[in-house]
């Protein structure tokens, strides 16, 4: 688990504020100069980049929402011309139209550079056999970690998103030592586990690097016991670069941001008001060396909290809590808001490990009802009503205690809920088609 | 080393430099790329204290040195080496050079300039062949080497440069230059050069900003900025 770059991974506070400073006024001036939304803006607001003296100036400066990038669609925030751009990736569409991200020649250096930080610090060598299962082409989850593995020297497995078994094989006789995916990847090789279609002795597996998704501790502690492995989490956007914009270290307690190209606020999401350092709310980030698709305060629809405290590991760049859950995932029933994650902690609890599951809101008579599907092993199903039973009130009380409101609970058989990555967990009937 | 903030300097009420923020790590080369007007000059002059008006912040060695008075940022280690050498051509190379032990010179101890002399002459021989002469009646990279020396001659810990290799045949340049990275090579002297000629100083450095119109619009590594396309088109005559 080491650290790949200890000039920037390391540096003192007050080095690091003078790079931020340096590169925030060059990519504000250059945002200026480039990209119309951004000089329409500052014209608008009054704000002139020349007269940035300190990193609180960009607080001067409204968000950027994922609605203006959808109105620039597809190269109006391009701050270079085309003939700069050496790859174009998109996002996954999770929320409507995908956006094109353009990358310049250093945007693909730069973004290299941080993926193969997010795998150094996973425990990644040149020594490793690293099986890439995030899709390739387009999502930036394939190609953005390939990059970062072959930087590293390791021997990279392109594997893309082929299917479970195919992807069972190669682990097993390419003796991976290294897996890069999505949780919703990692549940399936566990559930091939559970159904003895592979046994942990047979894998090389030492350790996995999640990311793209949000997952919980008890996942972690599922699959580091199952496989004895280590496993962190990574996250990163596609529009403000793809993976790399933050990653755990050995230390597994909250994910470094690589403040040397992003700079970090936590926002209210309904105020928009700068909260304080440890207080959960949404995460919005500036680039500061982006050159193709630079963006200034953009809300990520991410919910963490940002944690200052020195890190153990000796880096020195700040930490972010691992992703609760997105601002579009937040339902809001009876007037209340809850994310999925608080329903998947409860499920978790009553059933002693993370189920797959599905949030179902409804209508009947202008009062919201909520249905969770829980889908139970084969053994649970086989087992006797009375068990079945206990997890039915179990959640149902828990869901009471908390959140206060009583659910309809739904228990179906394995393999039911179609597993997909990005794939929202709540179903909203009430929404207007 | 050096950390420079957010810097305005002014000719009257016009602004040269605007916001200009950038830093020197101990041991570095770096460089600092425009053209003609942009701000380079005028840069150096603020930090070494000869410009007017000025805003901002430049920290040497974490203390303020922006309103100090030249002749004091001079004994604090930092020493300039102008743009078209300014020297004084009807005095002799050996005079020009004790010109420069001005922080530390006095009449009862002249040991420490002599002593920094020999060590000047060792390093570019040809002064010292020509130490009588005057300096006026020099090659133009022999006057170079004596502004480089005379700048030493303060022994500073920063070293910077305006335009070294201006008017120079290359192969002149090219000495220059090897002298100075062998001399922070045994020194551990730090350097920040202002060329116009960005080939040759995106070769010696390890990092670099680009500056235009006053405000810097650019920074990275050596190869961050050569991979730059504005760089490679403006400066390196690239496509």
């Amino acid at each position: 688990m080491s650290i790949w770059n200890e000039k920037y991974e390391t540096m003192s506070r007050p080095e690091l504020g003078q790079e931020q400073l340096e590169r925030l006024q060059q990519t504000l001036g250059r945002v200026y100069r480039r990209v119309s939304y951004y000089h329409e803006l500052f014209n608008r607001i009054g704000f002139d980049p020349l007269e940035v003296t300190s990193l609180d100036d960009l607080k001067k400066i409204p968000f950027t929402t994922k609605d203006t990038l959808r109105i620039a669609y597809p190269y109006d925030m391009f701050a270079v011309p085309l003939r700069e751009v050496v790859r174009m990736q998109s996002t996954s569409g999770t929320t409507g139209q995908p956006l094109i991200v353009g990358y310049t020649k250093n945007d693909v250096e730069h973004w290299t550079e941080l993926t193969a930080r997010v795998l150094a610090a996973g425990g990644v060598t040149k020594d490793d056999i690293i099986q890439i299962s995030f899709p390739y082409g387009l999502f930036t989850g394939g190609l953005g970690f390939h990059y970062g593995a072959e930087k590293i020297g390791a021997s990279v497995i392109p594997c893309s998103d082929t299917d479970i078994d195919n992807q069972i094989t190669i682990m097993r006789d390419y003796r991976t030592t290294s897996l890069c995916c999505a949780p919703t990847f990692a549940a399936l090789l566990l559930e091939m586990i559970d159904e003895k279609s592979v046994t942990p002795a047979e894998l090389s597996l030492r350790r996995a690097l999640l990311g793209a998704e949000p997952w919980n501790e008890s996942f972690r502690n599922e699959m580091e016991e199952q496989l004895d492995l280590d496993v962190t989490d990574n996250y990163g956007l596609t529009e403000i670069m793809g993976p790399g914009v933050s990653y755990e270290c050995g230390e597994k307690k909250g994910l470094h941001i690589a403040e040397d190209h992003f700079i970090p606020e936590v926002i209210d999401p309904k105020t928009g008001e700068l909260l304080p350092h440890g207080e959960k709310g949404e995460l919005v980030i500036t680039t500061i060396t982006k050159e193709a698709y630079p963006l200034i305060r953009y809300r990520t629809g991410d919910i963490t909290s940002l944690m200052t405290e020195p890190c153990p590991c000796g880096r020195s760049l700040v930490r972010m809590t691992r992703v609760f859950g997105r601002i579009d995932d937040m339902i809001i029933l009876n007037g209340q808001n809850m994310f999925p994650a608080q329903f998947e902690q409860i499920l978790t609890e009553v059933i002693g490990e993370t189920p797959n599951y599905q949030l179902v809101v409804s209508q009947e008579d202008n009062i919201d009802q909520l249905e969770i599907q829980i889908e139970v092993s084969q053994d649970i199903f086989d087992d006797e009503i009375k068990t079945l039973n206990r997890i039915e009130r179990g959640v149902a009380r828990e869901v009471k205690e908390r959140l206060d409101f009583v659910p309809r609970i739904t228990l179906v058989e394995p393999r039911s809920i179609v597993r997909r990555m990005k794939q929202s967990r709540v179903i909203d009937l009430r929404k207007p088609e | 080393m050096l950390r420079v903030r957010s810097l305005k300097s002014y000719y009257e009420s016009i602004c040269a430099l605007k916001a200009v923020s950038l830093h020197i790590v101990k041991g570095e080369i770096v460089t600092l790329i425009g053209a003609n007007g942009s701000g380079k000059s005028t840069l150096l002059n603020t930090i070494v204290g000869l410009m007017g008006r000025t805003e901002g912040s430049i920290l040497f060695e974490g203390r303020e040195i922006l309103g100090v008075p030249p002749s004091d940022i001079v004994k604090r280690g930092i020493a300039l080496v102008p743009e078209g050498r300014q020297l004084f051509s009807p005095m002799t190379v050996i005079d020009n050079l004790i010109l420069g032990t001005y922080p530390y010179y006095s009449i009862n101890n002249k040991k420490r300039a002599v002593d920094r002399i020999e060590w000047i002459y060792e390093l570019f021989p040809v002064l010292g062949e020509r130490k009588r002469q005057l300096a006026g009646t020099l090659s133009g990279g022999e006057q170079q080497m004596l502004s480089i020396a005379r700048a030493l001659m303060s022994d500073p810990r920063l070293l910077l440069l305006d335009e070294p290799s201006m008017g120079l045949a290359p192969k002149i340049v090219e000495s220059i230059f090897e002298t100075l990275i062998d001399l922070k090579k045994k020194t551990d002297l730090t350097i920040f050069l202002v060329e116009q000629n960005a080939k040759l100083a995106l070769d010696v450095c390890e990092r670099g900003y680009v500056i235009e119109t006053g405000q810097i619009i650019l920074s990275g590594d050596r190869d961050e900025l050569m991979n730059n396309k504005e760089v490679l088109r403006a400066y390196l005559g690239g496509d």
